[in-house]
């Protein structure tokens, strides 16, 4: 599926431990090399998270800040990207705002610092074509219920040659990388699952962009100051994140939920944090502006007339929740 | 989503009672930021020192909804002494409860009718001077 050696696999209990893997094995037995980590600002919590305790045990790490569309800024990284770098982490493409990342630019730059690069695909694997060998990337993480497998099962790719130690040791399973029985129905799940997205991908992403754009289209024309967040042609297949002036994510959920419609929303008021999404203030936007935002993902089992349901319930649904706000403009209401 | 609440705050959350402005209200409460994700307005009539009227108007999630209809509810022809003592608490309550994360964040609606009466004292207070 991303054009891999069988021996080039290892599989985990999940993505975390996958990008937890990459990053701390690559970081420790590197240190000779350096000290320092870079990863992109809309890096998910696994990433922050384990780049945090990274920097609690000494090494420097870096955040590379994006542009309002979520495309990593290549200028930054090559500056920040030294010799004394020893691994960067930017995501294939995020799953919140579906931007797809130019990773072949990324890799030539963290090689030219004779740096590492490892690639979060957990939300691109399955959506669209990735090339490990092509794309010049030497980890790459993968999840198992992403790609419609069972949960409790990851996998990281290791290119050959890869100098990294163990987060697990014991009785050298995955040779010596991952010890620990391996999870083999897990596995097996996993390894289906990989086989029928890959053979399924084309035809899927076809149909895929096509509701994903209907519904962009039509939601921005039909519904006054509602925004795409992301990028419009730089996007995954199953991926629309728009944000709507003046109410917020958690009542347009629950609103939504009502009329038997599941979305995401990264508002603060769904989040355990009560902060909004970082990846949506990295993008630039205001907190007021982050609130309202909603993430539609689109799977297997949707079709056009899912797309007309959500099309013909938002419009008054939004309507509802303005009427509400003492933000929104008198004019915007008439 | 909708199981982390109570029935009684989904039935607020879709029924809001007493929802709109009142332009010529006596007292205006505002409470809390759109930057934090919750913000509402209280506006009440006053009449011989009691709620005559009072609607909301709240940006926030389902429990800042359902709080600010509830508190409107609890409040209307209520004494402004009675309506001070009101309490966040008493609003949860009301409404059989709130998420533990929703306590703080998404219950102004009391803080909201305070600011309105005290709005209303003030402006009273500075009218007799």
């Amino acid at each position: 599926m991303i054009g891999a050696k069988p021996e080039e696999i290892i599989f985990t209990c999940g993505a975390t431990e996958s990008i937890n893997m990459a990053l701390k094995g690559v970081a420790h037995r590197n240190k000779s090399k350096g000290d320092h980590i870079l990863y992109s600002a809309i890096e998910h919590m696994s990433v922050l998270n384990t780049c945090k305790s990274l920097a609690r045990q000494g090494f420097r790490v870096t955040s590379i800040p994006v542009d309002r569309y979520g495309i990593i800024d290549i200028e930054a990284l090559r500056k920040e990207a030294q010799d004394k770098t020893i691994i960067a982490s930017v995501m294939y493409a995020n799953g919140e705002i579906g931007t797809i990342e130019p990773i072949r630019e990324v890799a030539n730059v963290v090689h030219e610092a004779g740096a590492y690069l490892h690639v979060d695909a957990v939300a691109a694997a399955g959506q669209i074509p990735i090339d490990v060998k092509g794309d010049g990337i030497d980890l790459l993480t993968l999840s198992s219920n992403d790609l419609y497998g069972p949960k409790g099962v990851g996998a990281l790719y290791i290119k050959e040659g890869t100098r990294m130690e163990p987060l697990i040791h014991g009785g050298g399973q995955e040779r010596g990388l991952r010890s620990g029985s391996e999870n083999v129905p897990g596995i097996v799940g996993m390894a289906k699952a990989a086989e029928i997205a890959r053979d399924e991908m084309e035809a899927e992403a076809t149909k895929l962009v096509s509701l994903r754009d209907r519904l962009i289209e039509e939601v921005l024309a039909s519904i006054r100051e509602s925004y795409l967040n992301g990028h419009r042609t730089q996007r995954l297949p199953n991926n629309a994140n728009i944000r709507f002036s003046y109410v917020e994510g958690e009542s347009l959920i629950l609103s939504l939920d009502m009329e038997g419609v599941q979305v995401s929303s990264a508002s603060a008021c769904t989040s355990k944090t009560l902060e909004p999404s970082h990846v949506l203030i990295a993008i630039g936007l205001k907190h007021e502006e982050a609130h309202g935002a909603l993430a539609f993902t689109f799977g297997k089992e949707n079709t056009g007339a899912d797309v007309d349901y959500v099309l013909s319930v938002l419009p008054s649904i939004v309507k509802r929740l303005r009427m509400i706000s003492p933000l929104t403009p008198k004019e915007l209401l008439s | 989503m909708k199981a982390m609440y109570s029935a009684k705050v989904m039935e607020h959350f879709r029924n809001p009672r007493n929802m709109g402005e009142i332009p010529d209200a006596d007292g205006v409460g505002v409470v809390g930021n759109p930057v934090c994700g919750d913000m509402m307005t209280i506006y009440i009539k006053v009449k011989e020192d009691r709620i005559a009227d009072i609607k909301f108007k709240t940006f926030g999630c389902g429990a800042a909804i359902a709080t600010s209809s509830m508190v409107t509810e609890l409040a209307k022809g209520k004494t402004l002494e009675e309506g001070l003592r009101l309490s966040r608490k008493d609003v949860a309550d009301s409404l059989d409860g709130l998420p533990p994360i929703k306590m703080h964040c998404s219950n102004l609606a009391a803080d909201g009718l305070h600011a309105a009466i005290e709005d209303y004292l003030k402006k009273k207070g500075g009218e007799k001077s």
